[in-house]
């Protein structure tokens, strides 16, 4: 540090060496188109497709009504079902004949009124039964359509008494207050979400065979006999796939608001950073998988088997860390995305929470830094 | 030629399962997997933190809000005074639910009008926000229904009846660990399949294999049965699991899932090898692998259900052999479905095994150069 020239001279040359293998990367990417168009194309494709596909929203459930003895009453209920926009209801003559359509899976629910339902209807003393009926296998549509159910049930009932001039029985009204998501759209939270599945895969697909490529086709040997120092090789891997990542990054999050319309309703800039310390520990992770694993083949399985399905049950994406068990939770704490499905999920539908942002951006950082300490340290052993 | 085959099948063996780290990467993350997966992959939400911000104070409330803490599923995390500590503690998520009853509650309920409890629900997670909703509005709705009942007054025209079948309780479980199955079965035979020719095709051994005596459908054979054998013990090995440690039902006959898990891998093999012989270096099996495994596992109807997909992605599902084996393995395991009730399920699946393996023998010839 003392002499100022040598030092300075040393760093030049530095620079240059590192300029010089950033450019070569930056060729072999523009080479082999395969990687700009996972960086860039792959992800919108993905996010398009299952934005659009992927739902727990349940309309148009398939219904049947079934009145043994149809009436006035019967006919008006059937009518609330088929205005409510989440039935597509039929009428069947008979009950057999709705249970073996709810058995070959062609409808999902049968609402049965029994012959003695008008009369009940009428009698003040007796409630009359609608025996509802559900396919279980899918509980959380079953559970959905028994609340869709329900909802029409009221419904008619505030009519029926209406009609008849009478006052609304008096109960207690739940008013409940859905906040950031108002009109419980399942989108709005599934977008923000696969955006960081879909993220965890580039990253480590992009990066995950790049070292094991060098390896397996001799050219790491011919770069450890130049003076490249090792620090400078993996930052020369690590800023070009990094800009691919934020690339795609870009264009998927524009794509979840202008296409989707996921409101965003924190800044920006807290969402570019946070992205950045993700895709630094996405892109890590890939490097990681490539040195330690020296082949191609290897390198590839890892890296489906380790992101791909733990960023898609293990993250929060779509099933509530909050209802898994207490050690399957720990478990969690080493997937990734799991901290960038939280940032997502509060920065675009509620705003900037330091309480929530803040634990978990820290969270993506020293998983970035352990990744990276961890790719050093493999790799000098291996020149070593 | 049998002799020849056999070998080849042999070979293949030991190309997979040869290697002690390729072995581990085939062989352990299923088991690993399918025991995480089934605890972690549910819907059901048995504990929902909520916070009660009461200024009503009067008997009635303070019954409502006993039925919240005695119910199992509500754990109570704060007790709020005011309005505005509401925000704070729903923005960062320490509660999943506000309990709010104001202070005109119990003079309304007196005064015979009907008052209103409001519940705030934090909708980040929109399904997760509804059951939490839909549970709080059924403990209230039992309560009003006992609470105003047993003053005299007279009940609703009608009442709703629920039945479920085949999963009474309604748990999720039963519905995600039999797709958990499927997952893992599709996605250790594609990655194994997708690999073989065009590793073949990148060490230059293809050649070889080409200019022995065995035919194109042979070699094919050859290349598919050692999966085939793969994915059968690992699928039963999971399905055990389903049964013996998660308790799922298994209410139909072995044979008929047996059938349904070969009409799968046939379908699942035939499309690895199609992908492995249409790409020329093993990072292109990878990537084809990849491609088809996302948005098949994605759009197969395992988490989220088909019929909630628009019109154009569920014609496109139909493309997707997984998307037939997760109905098969449900109607199994909980409906006891018959081989004829799910035919129209295991057509699909052969066709797009064979279709998919003529084109694998196809390319395979016609693209050796």
């Amino acid at each position: 540090m003392s002499i100022p020239t040598p030092f300075s001279h040393a760093a030049h040359a530095r620079r240059l060496r590192l300029r010089g293998l950033m450019i070569k990367e930056f060729l072999q990417i523009l080479r082999d188109p395969s990687a700009l168009g996972i960086a860039f194309a792959l992800p919108v494709i993905l996010l398009i497709l299952f934005g659009y596909g992927v739902s727990l929203n349940a309309e148009g459930v398939r219904i049947a009504i079934v009145a043994d003895q149809p009436s006035h009453e019967s006919t008006s209920l059937a009518g609330s079902f088929g205005r409510s926009r989440y039935f597509n209801p039929i009428i069947l003559p008979d009950f057999k004949a709705a249970q073996s359509e709810l058995a070959n899976r062609r409808i999902d629910a049968i609402i049965h009124l029994q012959s003695d339902f008008t009369s009940k209807v009428h009698d003040p003393l007796t409630p009359a039964p609608i025996q509802l009926i559900v396919n279980g296998v899918d509980a959380n549509t079953a559970r959905q359509i028994q609340g869709y159910v329900s909802g029409v049930w009221n419904k008619w009932l505030i009519q029926q008494s209406r009609t008849a001039g009478q006052a609304p029985a008096q109960t207690i009204v739940p008013e409940t207050r859905i906040w950031f998501n108002e009109e419980i759209r399942s989108r709005n939270f599934l977008v923000p979400g696969l955006i960081a599945v879909i993220m965890t895969l580039i990253g480590a697909l992009l990066t995950s065979m790049v070292i094991a490529r060098e390896w397996e086709r001799g050219t790491m040997e011919s770069l450890l006999t130049t003076p490249v120092r090792m620090d400078e090789f993996l930052l020369s891997k690590l800023v070009p796939y990094f800009i691919l990542g934020m690339g795609g990054m870009a264009i998927s999050l524009a794509t979840a608001v202008w296409l989707f319309g996921v409101p965003l309703r924190g800044s920006v800039v807290i969402l570019t950073v946070a992205s950045s310390i993700f895709m630094l520990a996405a892109v890590g992770m890939g490097l990681l998988i490539s040195t330690v694993a020296k082949s191609q083949f290897l390198a590839g399985h890892i890296a489906i088997v380790t992101t791909f399905l733990p960023a898609f049950i293990l993250s929060g994406f779509i099933f509530d860390i909050r209802s898994m068990p207490m050690p399957i939770q720990m478990l969690t704490h080493i997937v990734p995305a799991r901290y960038f499905v939280a940032i997502l999920q509060s920065s675009f539908l509620a705003g900037d929470i330091a309480a929530i942002v803040l634990p978990n951006a820290g969270a993506l950082l020293l998983m970035a830094i352990i990744f990276l300490v961890l790719v050093r340290r493999r790799s000098s052993r291996l020149i070593g | 030629m049998g002799m020849q085959l056999l070998s080849l099948i042999v070979k293949e063996f030991i190309a997979i399962l040869g290697d002690p780290r390729s072995r581990m990467v085939v062989l352990v993350p299923p088991i690993l997997q399918v025991l995480v997966f089934g605890y972690a992959a549910t819907y059901d939400l048995n504990h929902i933190p909520y916070a009660v911000l009461n200024e009503d104070g009067g008997h009635a409330s303070r019954s409502l809000v006993a039925r919240f803490d005695g119910s199992p599923n509500f754990e109570r995390v704060a007790t709020l005074q005011s309005v505005e500590e509401i925000d704070e503690l729903v923005d960062t998520r320490q509660t999943l639910l506000v309990l709010h009853i104001d202070q005109e509650f119990s003079t309304d309920l007196s005064a015979g009008r009907s008052p209103v409890v409001q519940f705030i629900v934090d909708g980040r997670n929109s399904n997760t926000a509804l059951i939490a909703a839909n549970d709080a509005q059924s403990i209230v709705s039992d309560y009003a229904y006992e609470l105003l009942g047993s003053v005299g007054r007279q009940g609703p025209d009608a009442v709703l009846v629920d039945r479920v079948w085949y999963n009474p309780n309604l748990l999720s479980r039963w519905f995600i660990v039999p797709g958990i199955v499927g997952l893992l079965t599709m996605v250790v035979t594609t990655m194994v399949t997708s690999l073989s020719i065009a590793r073949e095709r990148e060490l230059g051994t293809l050649d070889q294999l080409l200019v022995t005596p065995m035919r194109s459908w042979e070699i094919v054979l050859g290349k598919a049965i050692p999966p085939f054998i793969i994915g059968v013990v690992e699928a039963g090995f999971i399905v055990w699991v389903a049964v013996y440690w998660f308790h799922v039902p298994f209410r139909g006959n072995l044979g008929t899932l047996l059938i349904g898990i070969a009409c799968f891998l046939l379908s699942a093999i035939g499309v690895g090898l199609a992908i492995s012989s249409l790409a020329r270096t093993m990072q292109q099996g990878l990537l084809g692998a990849f491609m088809f495994l996302v948005p098949a596992v994605i759009l197969s109807g395992f988490a989220t259900p088909i019929a909630n997909m628009p019109h154009l992605v569920q014609q496109l599902t139909l493309l997707n052999p997984l998307r037939y084996y997760m109905v098969v393995l449900r109607g199994v395991f909980l409906e006891g479905a018959t081989l004829s009730s799910l035919s129209s399920q295991l057509w699909p699946m052969l066709a797009i095994g064979v279709f998919n393996l003529a084109v694998a023998q196809w390319l395979f010839r016609h693209r050796s150069s």
